[in-house]
């Protein structure tokens, strides 16, 4: 994407991005970069949010990065933090879809499940498998990519990173054993209930599993492409044995 | 005819991890050995399925507050109390168990202070290690990071004491590894039976192996299409700008799909055992 890393911009550093003078750090070309990259990341937090599995370590260092743009963004001040009766009014429509799944798990599933060693399965509502796929989250790609766009939903941000979070907790300590609840443990089921979820072999049985298989959009990158595969061929293994 | 190898589990330790286990590691005492997660660190004796204790549990009260996960945990191979545990952050903490029963306090950390010339905005996620392990002689414990892999004197917890490139060349490309998720790769290390060498995988098929006596590296293919049975392996180098010399490959055409995450070191004789994608390459130092 960029022919280089991005970089801050150092007082001594000579080179530029695009002919740019050297030492201005909030130059419009690396605010521009700095801006794609934080929306990059947002969209990337969304997407890790809506797997099956979502990765924690993933998810952790790309929230750590967008914290670390949003401090940079504050000390430039080129960060508006708004008011709070417009965040209340204005919808936040880039992470609006993030927000309604949020509110709408931890309704539906009330205290977080404690993960003690040693104990049985957590309890579970059983909506939880269903909730994510309920509000069809909007191209995160349209709105995100365009110009300016509304920037006064970066006041709440912050909040819907902290919901992201307390939703991936609760997802990975409940959604996994909750899928398989009802799953008979011979090989045949496994093998079907991986294909269910990989989605590429529209043959695997229940609904609940396709509508997991269908809420799970594709990330940017090849690596989840090249992580179904992998499954794939362990579902090919399983086959065969 | 193809060789059908069946495996059945002769145990099973359920129920104690809430999150991905992304480490096991055997003790030394071969009775106990530990298994960890993002967050949490259990003891288990081999024999006892259905209990294990929480030695190490880094999850916050308020998830919100989380910023830092645990990557990589080992036994020491000598030392039956002591084990390490690497985090996203870069950082190394060693726990001496005889200490208290709950090793949320080290009795060592290992952190290298960072350059501020290099800082950018994947700093840190390019600090996050990968993988950690212990010499065989117990002195030492390397860590892979995404593009360096660095060896520390346990005696010494301020820096290590060596730092070896891995792929110095992906370091102008982080924004684009970042959009397609390759900096998130997990790459493996691992010592030579003698601790002499160090290997680590790569892009391309490609993998490294750096040889601490002599410092002297060298960059390996695993692909049958390059190289024939039987033949040595031939350096690759890999063209870091300016002009492409004839055997070498631009750092633009590496193929980021083919990555060598898991490679083994045979402990006593040198034969390594190296995974591309899902081929399995067996190597062996040509006999004389």
């Amino acid at each position: 994407m960029f022919a280089r890393g991005l970089k801050r911009k150092n007082a001594e550093d000579p080179e530029d991005v695009e002919g740019c003078p050297a030492g201005a750090q909030a130059t419009p070309s690396y605010s521009l970069q700095r801006q794609s990259l934080l929306d990059m990341s947002l969209v990337k937090l969304q997407l890790c949010h809506m797997l099956v599995e979502p990765n924690l370590c993933r998810s952790v260092l790309i929230a750590n990065t967008v914290r670390q743009i949003q401090e940079e963004m504050t000390r430039d001040g080129t960060w508006r933090v708004v008011a709070p009766q417009a965040a209340g009014r204005a919808p936040l429509d880039r992470l609006v879809s993030t927000d309604i799944l949020c509110r709408s798990v931890r309704e539906q599933e009330g205290e977080c499940p404690a993960p003690a060693m040693g104990d049985g399965q957590p309890d579970l509502v059983p909506g939880l498998a269903v909730a994510p796929a309920a509000p069809a989250p909007r191209s995160p790609q349209s709105s995100l990519w365009e110009g300016d766009g509304s920037r006064e939903s970066r006041g709440g941000f912050q909040k819907s990173l902290d919901q992201i979070f307390e939703t991936l907790e609760s997802k990975t300590s409940g959604s996994v054993e909750e899928l398989f609840a009802d799953v008979d443990s011979s090989y045949y089921d496994l093998d079907a209930v991986l294909t269910g979820m990989v989605g590429s072999a529209p043959s695997g049985p229940g609904t609940g599993l396709q509508a997991f298989a269908s809420a799970a959009t594709s990330p940017p990158g090849s690596s989840c492409r090249s992580d179904l595969g992998e499954l794939d061929h362990a579902v090919e293994i399983l086959v065969e044995t | 005819m193809d060789l059908m190898v069946e495996a059945s589990p002769r145990r099973i330790f359920a129920n104690a991890h809430t999150y991905h286990i992304n480490s096991i590691s055997v003790n030394s005492d071969h009775e106990t050995y530990l298994s960890a997660d993002d967050l949490r660190i259990n003891l288990w004796h081999l024999e006892i399925t259905d209990r294990s204790f929480n030695i190490v549990d880094i999850k916050p009260v308020n998830m919100e507050e989380l910023t830092e996960v645990i990557t990589a945990a080992e036994f020491h191979p000598l030392q039956c109390n002591v084990f390490v545990y690497s985090s996203s952050k870069g950082t190394i903490r060693l726990c001496d168990m005889r200490s208290s029963a709950l090793c949320d306090r080290h009795s060592k950390f290992f952190e290298e202070p960072e350059d501020p010339s290099s800082r950018s905005f994947f700093s840190e996620i390019i600090s996050s290690i990968s993988d950690v392990k212990f010499s065989h002689s117990g002195r030492y414990m390397m860590t892979r990071d995404y593009l360096s892999v660095k060896v520390w004197d346990l005696n010494m917890e301020s820096r290590p004491v060596e730092t070896h490139q891995v792929h110095e060349y992906l370091r102008s490309k982080l924004c684009s590894l970042y959009e397609n998720d390759c900096i998130f790769d997990k790459f493996e290390c691992c010592w030579s039976g003698s601790d002499s060498a160090i290997m680590t995988g790569s892009y391309n098929n490609f993998f490294r192996m750096f040889d601490r006596n002599v410092r002297r590296d060298v960059t390996l293919e695993a692909s049958r299409e390059n190289s024939k049975p039987r033949a040595g392996l031939k350096p690759r180098k890999v063209c870091t700008g300016g002009k492409r010399r004839k055997d070498e490959i631009s750092v633009d055409s590496l193929d980021f799909n083919k990555k060598i995450l898991h490679t083994a070191w045979h402990p006593a004789e040198n034969i390594i055992a190296v995974a591309a994608t899902n081929n399995l390459y067996i190597f062996q130092d040509k006999v004389n």
